[in-house]
């Protein structure tokens, strides 16, 4: 009888704490979908083709957003230039080349260091290296080397993941046929590690174009209603101008606001959603 | 026979070695740049100053104490909700959802960690903080607990994700052997699953933890921007500033080279540091369980 | 006349195990030479050594002289690119790169520079001629090399070893996967094949051993114990280890 009851008890305590759990992930995952779908329905109103075109009047209260969106591309296109090919090599460096020893050690936890470093940190790094130093100014090109040494940790870690998945027997072959390791890494390793690759790199330059605190200081630009000429130029970007007229910019109409929002959310999504199906694709056509 | 590396292949080589020890480089210098900048405070601030209460920098007084509490009491506020939320959550998709609900869910905890913070902030401005003035009639609704709040909800996918993928790495035998007992589902995660995963998920705490702390745009949008010392609870629904916020808010403002940017720069050493001890431990602690993996395994 | 000329060879691994102790072998050209016994025995190590895939391993250090046609490949300055170019090698497991049947051919021709359409044509039909693969494939060339079963897998692995024209091809265990019927066309080809190329092959049973040696060589635990022809070994062995070890007294 007493078994029974023992029993009788854990079972309720098993549905009392599945419910729970699963009322908690439930809520979660709500909550998630509210955030999104609130600022969508508020902020569609707003999207129109000038919105997204025109140029903001009226001290931002009206007209478009196009030079932010034209300044987050151009950040998002400098961040890339600078830290693909330097992640990428990194990457390779590590699954390739290094042996495991005190200084491949050393170049990882450096890694795992420059991917906890807060995000206005690499603010304060980016006006005092590339701002001031080295004279570059309030400009694109300051911003995008800042954001690029934000976004390295995150190219080199997944890079460095896709090409270790690449099977070593292929290494092997290619090694016994008479291959140089650069010929291997070339022609065979890169290409199968590409999707992976790919994939990390999206992720890695959305969050660089939904980043405000390493831009505010290094290349942001509260109010240039016309669009960068040159890499030395500020510009304004879609996160630090959402921050600007949901906080600093009195009388704002609240549909422009949520319409930022939107846009912003848009671009960082869109990035995401090309991710993962290049992800999923490659996984379907893959070789071994 | 001569060896035959074609001169090609040796300059690629060399820039690949070359980016590799980058990373290296780069913490040099961040961490050069930050102290060149830093330390002169140390020098045109006496200590005692730094260390007060007051924070109130067109006055000269450089009190970093308010920062570090805003800081602590926000990152804390959002701990206590970030790790019982995403634990629970990281649990549920690992032990319990149905196939169909783990697809569901993990895009969404995705969808969530990629989210701007400044788009949550903007939320939170627009939304939340009317909603708890009204709710808990405040004065303001600028408070620690609405910053504690939305990074409670930026730290959860970091938990979710790390502690998910910490408990799906505990190998399936442990789990068969302690149904095989006669014990439950219930009890099997919190006696066998959960401590065998206890360094995975001890890990994903300190990572929310790191991301919690570092956060700028979201805690500045919404916790009120007065560099006051929480000393009571109840302060938990008053307006701080955390140290981040502090360097994204008047860094704008501040001539550079003056008593202002260094001390501002000093914060940002500060930040260094501590992300640099608790991404340092967590790593050390995931490299020693995989070590101990490897022993166990081979 | 001898091929490949081993002599006084050690290998130690990098946790100071040896693997090899002291072998002397020669091993003539345009026969099969077998090297057989029980596992752990060295023969895949002493494999690898002739066409200097060892470097890839956690090799500590060895000794001795490797000498194929007089020429020392141990010698560190050795142009090892060109050395490989002239050995095929072909692993337990078929590894099929992931292109299709023609490019897993070409890859090692343009990897040492040949281009021509022409030329990587022919050598494509030849390999797998040479492989007994050419009538079951030659109508999907461009069709991924994973979609062939284990036996065609492995054929290609074997056509891919003699794309370059080597001079020496290096087996190990090459039919351990592959069904009596692929083992069989593996074999024969290796018959035609000894006439043209030194063959040197790690059989995965002893009557694979017994039905492919001109040549067969013992190894037991790193040491070569018995070697002579393969009409002699597997009948009449000299050492009582080597008997044993043929009359399946242990393995």
């Amino acid at each position: 009888m007493k078994r029974l009851q023992s029993s009788h008890f854990r079972q309720i305590t098993q549905q009392a704490g599945f419910t729970f759990l699963t009322a908690i992930a439930l809520l979660t995952a709500i909550t998630i979908l509210m955030v999104v779908i609130y600022i969508a329905i508020k902020g569609a109103p707003a999207i129109s083709w000038e919105f997204l075109t025109g140029l903001p009047s009226n001290g931002m209260r009206s007209g478009g957003i196009f030079p932010a969106i034209v300044g987050t591309l151009y950040l998002t296109i400098g961040t890339a230039i600078f830290s693909v090919p330097l992640g990428i090599g990194a990457a390779i460096y590590l699954s390739e080349y290094a042996s495991d020893n005190r200084w491949s050690r050393m170049i990882r936890i450096a890694i795992i260091n420059l991917a906890g470093i807060p995000s206005v940190v690499y603010g304060l790094f980016g006006l005092g290296l590339f701002v001031l130093f080295l004279n570059f100014g309030t400009s694109i090109l300051a911003g995008s080397l800042t954001l690029a040494i934000m976004t390295l940790p995150v190219i080199i870690s997944t890079a460095e993941e896709a090409l270790r998945s690449v099977p070593q027997s292929f290494r092997v072959v290619s090694i016994s046929i008479g291959g140089t390791q650069w010929q291997t890494i070339r022609r065979i390793v890169l290409p199968q590690a590409l999707p992976g690759i790919l994939t990390g790199v999206i992720l890695g330059l959305e969050r660089a174009a939904g980043e405000t605190a390493p831009i505010l200081f290094t290349v942001a630009a509260f109010f240039l209603p016309r669009l960068p000429n040159s890499p030395f130029d500020a510009t304004m970007a879609l996160p630090y101008h959402l921050f600007v007229i949901s906080t600093q910019v009195p009388g704002m109409p609240v549909q422009i606001q949520y319409g930022t929002a939107l846009v912003l959310i848009i671009f960082v999504l869109g990035m995401n959603l090309l991710a993962t199906v290049i992800r999923s694709r490659a996984r379907a056509r893959r070789q071994w | 026979m001569k060896k035959n590396l074609s001169w090609n292949e040796y300059l690629i080589t060399g820039l690949i070695i070359v980016s590799g020890y980058s990373a290296i480089l780069f913490v040099g210098l961040i961490l050069f740049f930050l102290l060149r900048e830093g330390l002169p405070s140390f020098r045109e601030v006496p200590l005692p100053v730094i260390f007060s209460k007051r924070w109130y920098p067109i006055e000269d007084y450089f009190g970093i104490l308010p920062l570090l509490g805003g800081s602590l009491i926000v990152t804390l506020g959002a701990t206590m909700i970030a790790v019982p939320v995403g634990l629970s959550t990281a649990i549920f998709i690992s032990e319990i959802a149905p196939r169909w609900a783990r697809e569901i869910l993990k895009p969404l905890i995705e969808l969530l960690a990629g989210l701007p913070s400044v788009v949550l902030g903007f939320l939170g401005v627009l939304v939340f903080t009317s909603l708890l003035r009204r709710a808990l009639d405040l004065p303001t609704g600028l408070t620690a607990f609405t910053g504690s709040f939305l990074l409670g909800g930026i730290a959860i996918p970091t938990i979710v994700s790390v502690a998910e993928d910490a408990l799906d790495a505990v190998p399936r035998s442990y789990r068969d052997g302690a149904l095989a007992l006669g014990a439950t589902k219930w009890q099997t995660i919190w006696r066998v699953t959960l401590p065998a995963a206890r360094s995975g998920v001890v890990t994903a705490i300190m990572l929310g933890i790191g991301r919690a702390i570092g956060e700028t745009m979201a805690v500045m949008m919404v916790t009120g921007n007065a560099p006051v010392l929480p000393v009571r609870l109840s302060m938990l629904f008053s307006p701080v500033r955390t140290m981040t916020a502090t360097i994204a808010a008047e860094m704008g403002e501040v001539a550079s080279g003056s008593v202002h940017f260094h001390v501002l720069f000093l914060i940002g050493i500060i930040l260094f540091s501590i992300s640099l001890i608790v991404n340092v431990i967590a790593s050390a602690v995931v490299f020693r369980q995989r070590k101990r993996s490897e022993r166990i395994l081979s | 006349m001898i091929k490949i000329h081993i002599e006084n060879f050690f290998l130690f691994y990098s946790d100071g195990t040896e693997s090899l102790k002291n072998i002397n072998l020669d091993i003539p050209v345009n026969a099969i030479t077998v090297l057989f016994g029980p596992a752990g025995g060295g023969k895949s190590t002493l494999l690898r050594v002739i066409n200097r895939l060892n470097d890839l391993a956690d090799v500590k250090q060895f000794s001795g002289k490797v000498l194929i046609d007089g020429q020392n490949i141990l010698d560190p300055d050795l142009d090892v690119i060109a050395l490989r170019r002239r050995i095929g090698i072909v692993f337990a497991r078929p590894v099929v790169l992931p292109f299709s049947i023609r490019k897993n051919l070409t890859y090692g021709l343009e990897l040492a520079g040949i281009r021509q359409k022409q030329q990587l044509e022919e050598a494509v039909e030849r390999s797998l001629q040479q492989a007994a693969l050419w009538e079951e494939v030659k109508d999907r060339l461009d069709d991924p090399a994973v979609a062939l079963s284990g036996g065609q897998q492995q054929r290609l692995c074997l056509a891919r070893s003699l794309v370059l024209e080597p001079e020496i091809i290096l087996l190990d265990e090459p039919t351990s996967g592959l069904d009596p019927i692929s083992t069989g066309k593996v074999e024969a080809s290796l018959h035609e094949l000894k006439k043209q190329y030194t063959i040197v092959l790690v059989p995965h049973s002893i009557q694979q051993a017994a039905r492919t040696a001109d040549h067969a060589a013992f190894f037991l635990q790193g040491e070569l114990i018995e070697f002579s022809l393969g009409k002699i070994i597997f009948t009449n062995p000299l050492d009582k280890r080597t008997e044993d070890y043929v009359e399946g007294r242990f393995g």
